[in-house]
Order: C-alpha cells, then structure tokens, then sequence
C-alpha cells in the first residue's frame, strides 16, 4: 500500500491537503472507522445530544465570562451604573459580575446564555437518563456507560452550584449559608469540613475563589473526561434501536455519519444554541443586580437554589424537626443530614439498578433492542415512582410560592408534600404498573383482532358485527416484537441447596415480575384467526383495498 | 380530600404560577398612578362628626362602638389617620370576610369619605398621621439607601424586589410593584395586619422615602435581561426551562428527524 | 465497508420472534424532491435562503453590537442584549435549519444497515491479550518478587498522604470560634444598616423608641471592631421585638432577660442558618423563609413548626443609663445551626 501512496500524484488542490494529512495522520482509517457508523433516527434518542451541546455551550460562554469576572471577596464601594446599589460597599466578585451585566456590550447577553445553558444542560441530562431508563436501553453491555451518566449528573450538580455561587449576591450567599449548616450537621467532623472549606468561619473571603478554581477547571475536565468516555462507548456499543421492522439485535439500521447524520447532528447544534440564544436574549435569568451584595443578616423571601439543587432544598423543608436528636449531648441532625443520605441513596440506587434488573431475570445476554415503556411495566412503574418521589422534593422547594399562588396556607402545602413524600411514590408505582399492563393488553387485542374500521356488516346468519382490518405484518412486529420478562424459580446452587439470597431473588422477580402479559405470538393469532375465519378472513379480504 | 385536592392541583400550579410570573412581567411596564390626599392634621369637627356616622354604621360591628375593640376586631384608638387611610383606601376594610389577612380590592368609600372616617379614628388618640406629600417625592429619595434598608427590613417577606412571599398559615406579604408611595409609606408606619412597625425612630421619615424610591425603582426599571418571570427567581426560571426550554428542544428533535415528504 | 445500503423490503439477518418472522424493512417512499426536479431546485433555493438569513443575522449582530450602548441601569442594556441576542439568533437558526433542510431533502434518506459485533475481542485476540499478560507477569517477576511487589504497595499506598495533607492549611481548626460572638456586658444594640461604607454611623437604639410592633434588625455596636465583620455578622445578628408583656410567657430563669416586653433574639436559624426574619406582629411568630421553620416569640422562640429543632438563642438585654438597650453577656448557647461539638463547652456568657 505505501508504494501506491507515495506514487499517487493528487490532482487537485483538496487532494493535495488530504494526502498532505493522510501522511502525517493516517487519516483514512478513522474516516473508514467512522464516516460510514450508523446511527438511529428516532427523536427520543437525540435528547443527550442536547446535554452534550449545552454543554459545549457553556464552554465557550464560560471562558468568555471569566476574561471579565474577578473570583475575589475584596470589598470596593460600587460606582458603577446600577444605581440602587451606588455608593454600597460589595465584593470584587459582585461588581465584576455587575459590569460584565451592564457594562461589557453583549456580557448580560453572554452571561444570560450560561446560566439558560446550564439549566437546559441538567434538564437535558434528565431526561436523556430517563429515556434510558425506561427503554432499558442501559442493560448489558451498557450497565458502564449508564453509571457514567449519573455520576455526569452528579458532577453536573456540583458544576451548577459552583457555578451560581460566585457572583456573591445576596441570593447564593444564603445558598452557600445552608451548604454551611448541612457540613456542619454532619456527624464528627462536619465543623472542621466547614471551616476548611470556608478557610475558617463562614462566610470568610475565600470561598468564592475556591468555588472558582473547581467551577472552571476542575469540574470542567472531570465532566470531560466523563462525556468523552461517555461517547466512546457509544461508538464501541453502537447505538440500541426499537423492535422496529427490519431492526434486530444483530444490526443498527440508521443514517451513516457522513454525510446525512453529520450535517443533522451539526445543524441540530446550531438549533440548540439558536435556541438558548433566543431565551437568552428576551428572558432574564439571575438577575444579581436585584439581589444585591451579599450580607449574613437579609435574606429574601422565595429563596431557593437553581433548579436542580431543588429536591436537595426541598427534603430539607419537608422534613420535621424531631429527626434531630442527641447521644450523650452529641447531635444526630438527621433532619438536614437526611437531604445528602436521601440524595446519595438515589443516586446510588440508579447506578446498580442494572445489576438488580440483571440479577433478579438472571438474564446475561446483551440488549441492544431496546424496550417500550409499556413492555416492561415494572420498570416503568418503578422509574415513575422514583421520578414521583423526586418530584415531591424538588416541588417541595417550590412550596412557599405555591402556597401564594393558590392562596394556600404555606403549612398545609408542607403537610402535603411531607404525606406525598411518603405514599406518593407507592400510588405512581401501582398507578403506572396498572396503566402499562392495560395498554399491553390494548396492544395484544390489536394484533388479535385488526383494527376497527367502523364498517357494520351482516353476517348471513343475521348477526351484526363491525369489521375488523388485520394489522399487515410490519404493524403486527412492531406490537409484538418483545419478551415478557421470565420468572425464573428459586435454582439451587453448585453444592444441590437452594441459597438464601437465591430464594430472596426468586422472591423479589415473582413480585416484581408475576404480573404480565405476554406478546401475542404467531400460533395464538393463527387461533384468532382460525376461530373467527370467516369475518377476520373475509374482513381482510373485503378491506384489502383500504390499506393502500 | 386535601391531599388528593394537592395531586389534582399540583402540576398545575406549576404551570399556572409561570403564566402568573409572565403576567406579572407584563404589568411591570405599567406606569404608576398614585397620588396623595389632603393634609393629615386638617380634620375640621364637621368631618370627625361625619367620619364617626360612617364608622358606626360600617367598622363599629367588629371594631366596638366606640372604636375600642371586641373579639372581632382590634381597637383602634390610637392606630392614627395613617392606618385608616391605608386599611379603607387599600379596600382592606371593611374586611369582606374573615380568613388568614384581609385582601386588597377596590376601596368601598370615597377618599372624602376616607378622610372623615381617619379624622375620627385620629380624635379618639394619638397616633401616625398621613404623611406629607415632602415623605413621598422619590425624586429626593436615595435608592441605594433604600435598597440597604430594603433589604435588611423588608426583603424576607417581600422578596428583595418586592413580589411577595408567603407568611405562615396562608397569610402573606403583598407584592410592593403597584402599590403606591403613600400606601407604601403607612404601611411601613403602621404595620397592618402582621407586618411589625416601623416607627420613625426605626425607619426614619428620610429612610422611609428611600426604602419607597427603592421599591418604585427596581419595580419601575425594565429588567436589562428582558422579561421578569415575575422576578420570582430560581423556581420561575426551572419552570420555564423544563416547559418552554424542553418544549422547543422536543418540538426541534421531532422536526429534525421526521421524513421529509 | 460494515455497512450496506438497502431500499426496503429486506434487511440484514432477520430475527424470529414469538413465532412471527420480522417483516423487513418498510418500502422505501420516495421524497418530493427524488423524483421532481423543480422541486429539488425550489429545496435548493430555500435552504441558501436560509444560510442568507444567517449572513443577515451575523451582520445584524455587528451592527446592534456597535448600534445599542450599553452602561445604564436597565433600558439600554435590555434593548442592547435584545439586539445582540436575536442577531445571534438569527445567524445560528439560519446555519441549523439549512443544515437540517439539506440533509433532509437533499442527501439521501435510504435508512443503511451496519452489522453489530461482539463487544468481545474474537478468542485469537483474547487468547494473546492473555499470553502478552502472562509473558509481562513472568518478565516482571511480579508473582515471583513478593517482597518488592509488596513494598511498592505499601509505598503507592502512602504516597498520597502528603498530598492531603497539604490541604491542612485551608482553614484554621475551630476552636472555640462558634462559642462566641461580639456580644458581652454592656454591648449596645444598634441597628442594621446593610453594607453601607464605614462613614457612616452605627446607630444604638433606644428603649423608648421600640414601641409594641416594633422589630429592629440589631448588630452589635462594636461590629467594625473586628477583623471580619461579615464573619462576626453572621453570628451576632439578632431581631429585636416588642411584645406586649402579658402576651410572653417568660420563663422565670430568664424574667430578667427582657426589657418590659422588649425582648432579643437571635437571627440565624438553628436549622441550616438562614436569617430568620419574618417577624407577623400579631401572631408572634417568626418564620424562615428558606426552610419555613417558625418560632414562637411569645414561648421563648420554641420551634412550633418545620424541620428546626432547638429554639432560636435568646440575647439577655437591659438599659443602660442613657437609655440605650445593652446586652447583659454573650448569647448562652451557640447561635445557628446544630453542630457535633454544640454541647461540649460553654459561650462566654
């Protein structure tokens, strides 16, 4: 081959730079590798996509940020042109933040599209990880790639906070006050884990440059890192697709990369950031300059975090009082301590969910069709309790300026949130599990009998009845292209004993699993047709020429 | 009944709170209108004896005959003109029934009316007058003064821009933005309902003017980043991004890959 | 090439599933603009129309950039980022949407096919991987060489000991730091004012002029004293209120600790810190905005709702010869949130 290559004589001015840089880069093999890689089109699997270019987003607005903001808490005495704030002493940080707002041309605009891009960013991720969860589409092999997303969501969580706490305004310095009181109620050694990250009592005058230092440079390369794993992966699993007609767990059927998914994935960019550009440029978001310096004795009424610190916020309202209590005068504050265990509880649940799923099917085999909602009622109806209990705190958060709203007593909401916090996730399991069974069952009474076509015809023995139009063969895959999940009986192990842990297994996949209804298979519609052969049959006949 | 009241309403007020935030917005641009009414101490007999013929036939069933109170209402011997004039002129009273904080709705008396029911009230004791004109001028008021003062006194329960916030048990501090400077003014001198006092050796008469040149400025100035959300922060602007910012982000997804025909 | 175009009706190797064999692929539909040239030129036009309208947008955005002054407080930095925004808005929608256009009208739309492989290496490739780690353990010497296999763990293993601790000095140890605050015999009660300059006076307040209804926000006089005086704020803030004296239900040890119905506590909450400042006059009650906590001023602060426990620090007041309202000592137990070490030492009081 390389004979051939330094005797090829390009011959046109492109060529000639291709072959400049195939010789120097061996370009040629990864454009082998990827021009041609399929990807799906379906538009719930574009939803990270969003995530990754929010991201970038916040990339190239951030660095614009930090030419202009100063992550220092010197006081100077503000001159600028807010004038509510004139002849008031702030931080270095604050005023810095003020001018790039009203001072450098374009900086509200700029600073506008971080703050929208970092709220999208997590909102994006969210439901990008829900999408994965209720496909299942994180079932071996993609149980690494499922954790990285969440720790990306965790990170993320702490990129955003880092993030809104450094303009040092009166609004994310009482954030930074209740980040203060949660260290110091942890157990042992909260008050020291406080006093070095403040360097010394709150608020001190080094946090925001600490908070600075994480936000831009190591939370950054960490989320990096993160996302660059996170599509490595994708390309090495290639991505899942829906049982759809022609689609097995053999193949992906999609659009290649070069040309047609690069230039929808390209243009698709440039549409979420038109698309953060226009909110940011008629909606304001953070407007420190309201907010004022900040100062430990104000504090606003509606105080509440960014929106996805919201459930961290809201457990903390919700929670009563009693759960503090005392060991021979030492304090268990479980009442604050509970947000970071609750948080981290579910986190932690959501990373080895795979693993349980996995383990209670005894089910090792890879997946790469991915499962409607509907298919797998218990994980659905778990994923809904779940996004129902983190809906209650994250509203919970929310609930003094609901309460206004509604001219509600501010109480009562708590109450409710405190009842909802407890059964809400129950009801939405046994709510959602219902619901998927019942549209599975409309699913099989579809294949079953075709579709109504409100045609009422006469049977020769006098009856009536509607005729019903069988569903063609690509219709009928697509409703039936699934597997029930098998319960599989307590199995004894290598030594002939059925172990404990074997039999809580077996328990566990018969409560979550014994409820089920089955794919309609091939013999059971020959059945249906068979015993109403002359309607279905002539059904069909009759309507042949409708389907076209 | 409560609780499933909570689940029927709550994904709506989410959404009715944004529409609310977005209106609130609108109304932001609309200019302010007050203005200030006659002198506080110019209550001629004729007026005290008329403004006592309208508090007996109006206030006196839950305020006493004689101002001094029963158990529905508080006395109001030594509450002042002030306080009348915000409670009637606001149509806070007469109450139209009793729950957590009487509400604002259009004044039941005339400001003449007003001025005999406060002249009245302002005979029975001593107590604040309603303020000079001089008190009320935000063209002589420090904003930045007021915003400190603001801030420190007021922005717990107003919020820091004055949109309000909830109390406890249903009771809550109004939004500020289309209250006028005189209202502001009593209110501050007054404390009604259970905003506490600010007597003029806590907030001085100067201060008060600042604390109202504040409010009229942050309320008044459009907001450099476009619309407001109802200024409400945070819970407004995750709102808005999870069903606008994901609505546009859903609707360009489904675009981008449906077939071309 | 992995990947084979296909136009509908056959797929790649086609699954059994429940007895129902998979269909293939749909027919392939083609678009308007395969089959009618006057079409394909009209999608032609209309995606450079877009890419026209970002050239537009971009230079919208230079002009608006140069046009809009910026540097009041608020009119012409709303319309400047107004400008600037949608500009840039335009510029981007345009690059996006023709993009899209061309990909969806113009490149082809026939769905391609890859084959999936095995995560897995082939058993060749797994049976070298394994060789080449075999060969390294055994040129190593690592399962052999116990003794330095074992000591250059150990010495990995505490390498990263200074590197924590060279984070020592990120903050002093507490001490008794959150046992004490400004307040102490005779210190005055002044009043609030924000972050205003150090011009400006610090006002003390008068017994007399904290009428029923009355709330002051209160620092301590000698707040400048300090080196920190947000840090000594953040502790010494206190919310002082006038209560009718028959309404308080004073504890007899602390009968003295208020000034005829005056009475002082602290401002930052027992439960994550916030300011606790909402003060409803008639109700007595004192409520957190963050976190909704409520006090009852009239039972000594006890919590009476929401997630704090301990009842918010009393500051034992009383009048100086002046008139001016002075603190009796230091609080008598730490102020704001519960901490591990809360019980172990007494405040200065």
């Amino acid at each position: 081959m390389s004979t051939t290559q330094q005797t090829q004589k390009p011959a046109t001015a492109v060529g000639t730079v291709a072959q400049w840089t195939e010789d120097r880069t061996g370009a040629s093999k990864a454009v082998r590798e990827f021009g041609r890689k399929i990807f799906p089109s379906h538009w719930s699997f574009m939803l990270g996509e969003v995530a990754l270019y929010s991201f970038i987003i916040l990339v190239l607005t951030g660095t614009f940020l930090t030419f202009w903001f100063k992550p220092a808490m010197g006081e100077v005495i503000y001159n600028g042109p807010w004038t509510p704030l004139r002849g008031v002493t702030i931080s270095e940080a604050y005023e810095s933040t003020l001018e790039i707002s009203f001072e450098v041309r374009g900086g509200l605009f700029i600073r506008q599209m971080h703050h929208w891009a970092a709220l999208l960013f997590m909102a994006a991720l969210s439901i990008h990880a829900l999408r994965v969860f209720f496909t299942g589409a994180f079932r071996k092999p993609r149980e690494i790639n499922w954790v990285i997303g969440i720790v990306l969501s965790m990170v993320g969580l702490g990129a955003g906070f880092t993030g809104y706490s450094l303009p040092d305004d009166l609004l994310s310095g009482n954030g930074l006050r209740i980040i203060d009181g949660l260290l110091k109620s942890i157990p042992l050694i909260g008050t020291y884990i406080s006093f070095f990250l403040f360097g010394g009592e709150f608020p001190g005058t080094d946090i925001v440059s600490r908070l600075y230092t994480l936000h831009i440079m190591i939370l950054p390369a960490v989320l990096i890192a993160l996302i660059g794993a996170h599509l490595m992966f994708v390309v090495i699993h290639k991505h899942t697709q829906w049982a759809s007609p022609g689609h097995t767990q053999k193949n992906v059927v999609g659009e290649p990369v070069l040309p047609t998914f690069a230039a929808k994935g390209g243009g698709f960019f440039f549409l979420i950031f038109a698309l953060v550009a226009f909110i940011s440029s008629i909606f304001t978001t953070n407007a420190i300059w309201n907010y004022g310096p900040y100062d430990p004795s104000p504090v606003s009424a509606g105080t509440q975090p960014d929106w996805y610190v919201g459930w961290a916020d809201g457990i903390l309202r919700i929670m009563p009082g009693w759960m503090e209590f005392y060991i021979f005068g030492y304090p268990i504050s479980l009442n604050i301590n509970i947000a970071i265990i609750i948080m981290l509880f579910f986190w932690l649940i959501a990373m080895v969910w795979p693993w349980i799923e996995a383990w209670m099917l005894k089910d090792n085999r890879e997946h790469h069709i991915v499962d409607r909602p509907r298919n797998n009622p218990t994980r659905t109806a778990l994923g809904v309790a779940a996004a129902v209990w983190y809906a209650v705190m994250w509203a919970g958060a929310s609930g003094d300026l609901v309460a206004v709203f509604f001219h509600m007593s501010l109480n009562d909401m708590i109450y409710i949130f405190r009842i909802l916090f407890i059964v809400g996730p129950f009801i939405a399991f046994f709510l959602t599990r219902r619901i998927c069974l019942s549209l599975q069952r409309k699913d099989r009474e579809l294949v079953l009998h075709g579709h109504e076509t409100g045609q009422i015809i006469r049977l020769p023995h006098g009856e009536f009845q509607e005729r019903h139009r069988a569903l063609t063969p690509h219709e009928a895959w697509t409703l039936t292209a699934f597997e029930a999940p098998q319960v599989l009986p307590a199995q004894p192990g290598k030594d002939g004993k059925v172990s404990g842990l074997e039999r809580m297994r077996a328990r566990m996949a018969k409560y979550f699993y014994e409820d089920r209804v089955h794919p309609v298979t091939k013999a059971e519609l020959d059945a249906a047709h068979a015993d109403h052969d002359a309607e279905v049959e002539g059904a069909h006949d009759d309507t042949a020429g409708l389907e076209k | 009944m409560k609780l499933l009241a909570a689940r029927r309403r709550h994904p709506m007020a989410l959404v009715v709170l944004l529409l609310v935030g977005m209106l609130l917005t609108g109304g932001a641009y609309s200019l302010f209108t007050g203005n200030t009414t006659a002198k506080a101490d110019e209550y001629s007999a004729s007026d005290i004896e008329q403004g006592q013929k309208l508090f007996v036939s109006n206030c006196a069933t839950c305020h006493g005959m004689n101002a001094e109170g029963s158990d529905n209402g508080p006395s109001l011997i030594g509450v002042g003109a002030a306080a009348v004039d915000f409670q009637v002129s606001t149509g806070r009273m007469p109450l139209q029934m009793h729950g957590p904080q009487g509400q604002v709705k259009p004044a039941q008396f005339s400001e003449e009316e007003t001025a005999q029911m406060a002249g009245y009230i302002a005979s029975l004791g001593p107590g604040p007058a309603v303020p000079d004109e001089e008190w009320l001028n935000t063209a002589e008021g420090d904003s930045a003064a007021g915003g400190g003062l603001f801030r420190t006194n007021c922005a717990m329960c107003h919020n820091v821009v004055g949109a309000g916030g909830a109390l406890t048990r249903g009771k809550y501090a109004p939004s500020l933005s289309d209250v006028s400077e005189k209202h502001l003014y009593e209110a501050m001198q007054t404390g009604p309902q259970n905003m506490p006092i600010f007597n003029d050796a806590n907030l001085t008469p100067e201060e008060k003017r600042d604390v109202i040149t504040y409010v009229r400025e942050v309320s008044e100035t459009p907001s450099a980043g476009g619309f407001k959300l109802g200024s409400l922060g945070p819970v407004a602007e995750g709102l808005f991004i999870w069903f606008f910012g994901l609505a546009g982000v859903v609707g360009i997804t489904l675009w981008l890959t449906a077939r071309a025909k | 090439m992995t990947s084979i175009e296909h136009s509908g009706g056959q797929g790649g190797q086609l699954a059994e599933m429940n007895g129902f064999e998979n269909p293939g692929f749909p027919e392939h539909k083609p678009r308007i603009t395969d089959s009618n040239p006057s079409a394909e030129r009209l999608a032609e036009r209309q995606i450079a129309a877009w890419f026209i309208l970002s050239m537009i947008g971009t230079i919208w955005f230079i002009v608006a950039y140069f046009l809009f002054p910026v540097g009041d407080s608020g009119p012409l930095v709303r319309i400047h980022t107004m400008a600037v925004g949608l500009g840039a808005t335009a510029a981007l929608t345009g690059i996006g949407v023709g993009v899209v256009l061309w990909a969806k009208n113009l490149l082809p739309d026939s769905e391609v096919v890859e084959e999936r492989h095995d995560i897995g290496g082939t058993a060749e490739d797994q049976a070298i991987a394994l060789e080449i780690l075999d060969q390294a353990k055994d040129e190593s010497g690592i399962a052999r060489r116990s003794l330095i296999r074992n000591t250059l763990i150990a010495a990995v293993a505490i390498a990263p000991l200074p590197a924590i601790l060279v984070f020592r000095d990120l903050g002093p140890l507490p001490g008794d730091k959150l046992f004490t605050t400004l307040w102490g015999p005779g210190v005055r009660l002044c009043k609030d004012i924000g972050m205003i300059p150090e011009e400006n006076q610090i006002m003390p307040i008068k017994a007399a002029d904290v009428t029923i209804g009355s709330a002051y926000h209160v620092i301590p006089e000698n707040i400048r004293d300090s080196g920190h005086p947000l840090d000594e704020k953040a502790k010494a803030a206190v919310l002082l209120m006038r209560v009718n004296p028959s309404e308080l239900n004073t504890d007899p040890e602390r009968e003295d600790w208020g000034v005829d119905g005056i009475v002082a506590y602290s401002k930052v909450c027992t439960h994550v810190g916030c300011p606790v400042a909402l003060y409803e006059h008639q109700t007595h009650h004192l409520l957190c905005p963050c976190h909704q906590s409520t006090f009852d001023v009239t039972n000594h602060c006890k919590v009476i709702f929401g997630p704090a426990k301990r009842p918010l620090p009393q500051l034992p007041i009383a009048v100086d010869d002046e008139g001016y309202l002075v603190a009796q000592s230091d609080f008598t137990e730490p102020v704001g949130p519960t901490f591990w070490e809360i019980n172990t030492r007494e405040t200065n009081a």
